[in-house]
């Protein structure tokens, strides 16, 4: 039953995305669609770290960054094909993860928060000043379209494709590791990272290993967002990038694949709204952003349930 | 030796900054858990307040001080009051996109208030810089040191001398324990914040002449006084103000000897490198979190 309502689930998303494809015509929109494809990548690789294991991490962006910054530095200064810089930018974020991942990840809590915090402005900085190699501040540009062999993906529908379908492969691989074994080792060091270790889980190389993953998906999400904007500048990656990210997964819902995807489209297509504010923009983002977070503390889709299940229990009575 | 002066001069004026703006994060960490990534807008909220009761309203500097202490105090009161009581479960990564987004909410009523451009302050008196041994100490630094050490010492008094500072002590040892002795446990929460936003203001307030103060400030050195924080220890009155001064000071040479580009980055590797090896910072207990 499980199994069948999930296949169901899948056809209509991929239903959705081959209807959306074919029928937009507009560049706007299918731009933003995209971008709600990336952001989805990004929501869901913080979600395996966050929402599973229950590991805070605030510098999320500079994987997301490494993945750009690697491909552009690759396929621009070396003229590599794009294809091949892929594994290249994937690797480099996961060896960083790997390496950064051992000493961070044993602390726990706010500490932990504050290492990846540090970690992601150490790169940002980098990204920022190292200008011979990054372009600095001012950015990095003339970065080539995506080739894969015979396919050029330089339209945005052709693009559009491309992301969904990333999206699609890593929501099924999320999920398939969440319901095997080591999904459910993940989810005990949530719950209590001591007991989890007295029942035998390797608690150290588990977290390292989430945090290497998730590195990798956000890289990738990196690396697609290099080839689809072409220039890419450090702004992209700071410190508000990875709290945004962080915003994603909370206000979509912790430890939910469709909350990733919800958090992350309403994210992308607030501050598109909010520009009907202009002026105070900032104002109110921070607004939702707190009210949400006071009254919806498990995200707005969590959230919605349980008014629904109080709404229900009031009236049974 | 002139030069190495002249970076210890701009290190420890830096670092007076750093100090206050740690003690800030510390003091509000020990009587609340809580990490208000908002704080540096308060010290943006202090500079640039200071600039408007000045040039703006043409009060004198001492009572624009105050009043915009005290404004600035009162409005994380409220913040307190309004934005964090109200959370039911208050689990750390909660309150983090919370105080995150108030800092949003800030930067963005600066920016309604005070427009996007930086504004200039004349330093507190006008005496000329002082020379020592051929380096220069501005006035304004002067002024500085000695406010964070005024400042300092009455906090200093207030949690060892009065019965509100130890009642605040005892918040932070335990606040369940502190409750059952009689404490107004929730009073003292609120106070903690107005004392702490509070430092904040004085904080934008002294520097305001020496940087342009403008409404996006407030972010970078936030997260420099926390990491002055971390540094020192967090939750420890002279972990924070040590932590913040060592801080300016390895900044100012970072800047001397090896590229002003990285200035930013040495505030960052230090807090990694004190995670790493001592997360309790320098003066901080033992008692942490680290698996």
């Amino acid at each position: 039953m499980y199994g069948r309502a999930q296949k169901i689930i899948y056809a209509v998303f991929v239903i959705a995305v081959i209807i959306l494809g074919w029928s937009l015509d507009n560049e706007y929109y299918l731009q933003l669609l995209i971008f709600i494809g990336l952001n989805t990548l990004l929501a869901l690789s913080l979600n395996m770290l966050m929402g599973y294991a229950g590991q805070i991490s605030l510098g999320h962006a500079a994987f997301y960054g490494i993945g750009a910054y690697v491909t552009a530095i690759l396929t621009t200064t070396y003229n590599v094909e794009p294809i091949l810089a892929l594994p290249a930018a994937v690797g480099a974020a996961m060896i960083v993860a790997w390496i950064v991942g051992i000493p961070t990840l044993r602390l726990s809590g706010y500490y932990l928060g504050m290492g990846t915090l540090g970690f992601g402005m150490i790169i940002h900085i980098l990204f920022r000043e190292w200008s011979s190699v990054t372009g600095g501040a001012s950015g990095f540009v003339g970065i080539p379209p995506l080739e894969i062999g015979p396919l050029i993906f330089d339209s945005r529908r052709s693009y559009f494709f491309l992301v969904w379908g990333v999206v699609l492969l890593s929501i099924i691989m999320c999920r398939r590791i969440i319901d095997s074994r080591v999904g459910r080792a993940l989810r005990s060091i949530h719950d209590g990272e001591k007991a989890a270790a007295a029942i035998g889980v390797d608690t150290k190389k588990l977290k390292v290993q989430v945090f290497v993953l998730s590195a990798a998906m956000a890289a990738m999400a990196g690396f697609l967002y290099a080839h689809l904007i072409y220039f890419i500048s450090p702004g992209t990656f700071n410190f508000v990038a990875s709290i945004r990210i962080v915003t994603m997964v909370v206000i979509g819902g912790m430890a939910s694949i469709w909350g990733a995807l919800f958090g992350a489209s309403l994210l992308t297509l607030l501050p598109e709204w909010l520009h009907a504010f202009s002026e105070f923009e900032m104002v109110v983002y921070g607004l939702i952003l707190m009210s949400v977070m006071i009254f919806l503390p498990r995200g707005l889709t969590r959230g919605v349930i349980d008014i629904y299940y109080r709404y229900r229990k009031s009236h049974d009575k | 030796m002139q030069e190495i002066l002249q970076y210890l001069f701009s290190g420890l004026t830096n670092g007076a900054i750093y100090a206050v703006i740690a003690v800030g994060f510390s003091m509000l960490y020990s009587s609340t858990d809580l990490i208000n990534f908002a704080h540096g807008e308060f010290v943006m909220l202090g500079a640039l307040g200071m600039v408007s009761l000045t040039a703006g309203f043409g009060l004198p500097l001492i009572p624009a001080f105050f009043l915009t202490v005290a404004g600035v105090a009162a409005a994380g009161m409220l913040f307190e009051r309004l934005a964090i009581r109200p959370v039911r479960h208050p689990e750390p990564i909660v309150l983090i996109i919370i105080t995150v987004g108030a800092s949003i909410f800030l930067r963005g009523a600066g920016m309604l208030i005070w427009g996007k451009n930086s504004y200039s302050m004349p330093p507190f008196s006008d005496h000329p810089p002082i020379d020592f041994a051929g380096a220069r100490l501005l006035a304004q630094s002067i002024w500085i040191l000695v406010i964070v050490t005024v400042v300092t010492a009455a906090l200093h008094l207030f949690y060892r001398r009065t019965l509100t500072g130890k009642a605040m002590t005892a918040c932070a040892v335990s606040k369940k324990a502190a409750w059952i002795v009689g404490i107004p446990t929730k009073w003292m929460v609120l106070l903690a914040f107005g004392l702490s936003t509070g430092m904040g203001a004085v904080a934008g307030a002294i520097i305001s002449p020496i940087t342009m103060p403008s409404y996006d400030m407030g972010t970078m050195l936030g997260l420099k006084g926390f990491c002055a924080a971390m540094f020192g220890g967090l939750g420890s009155l002279w972990g924070a103000i040590l932590g913040g001064f060592l801080l300016g000071i390895l900044e100012a040479l970072g800047v001397g000897f090896v590229s002003s580009g990285l200035k930013d980055a040495a505030a960052f590797i230090l807090l990694l490198l004190v995670l790493y090896v001592r997360p309790q910072g320098i003066l901080g207990s033992a008692d942490v979190k680290r698996f």
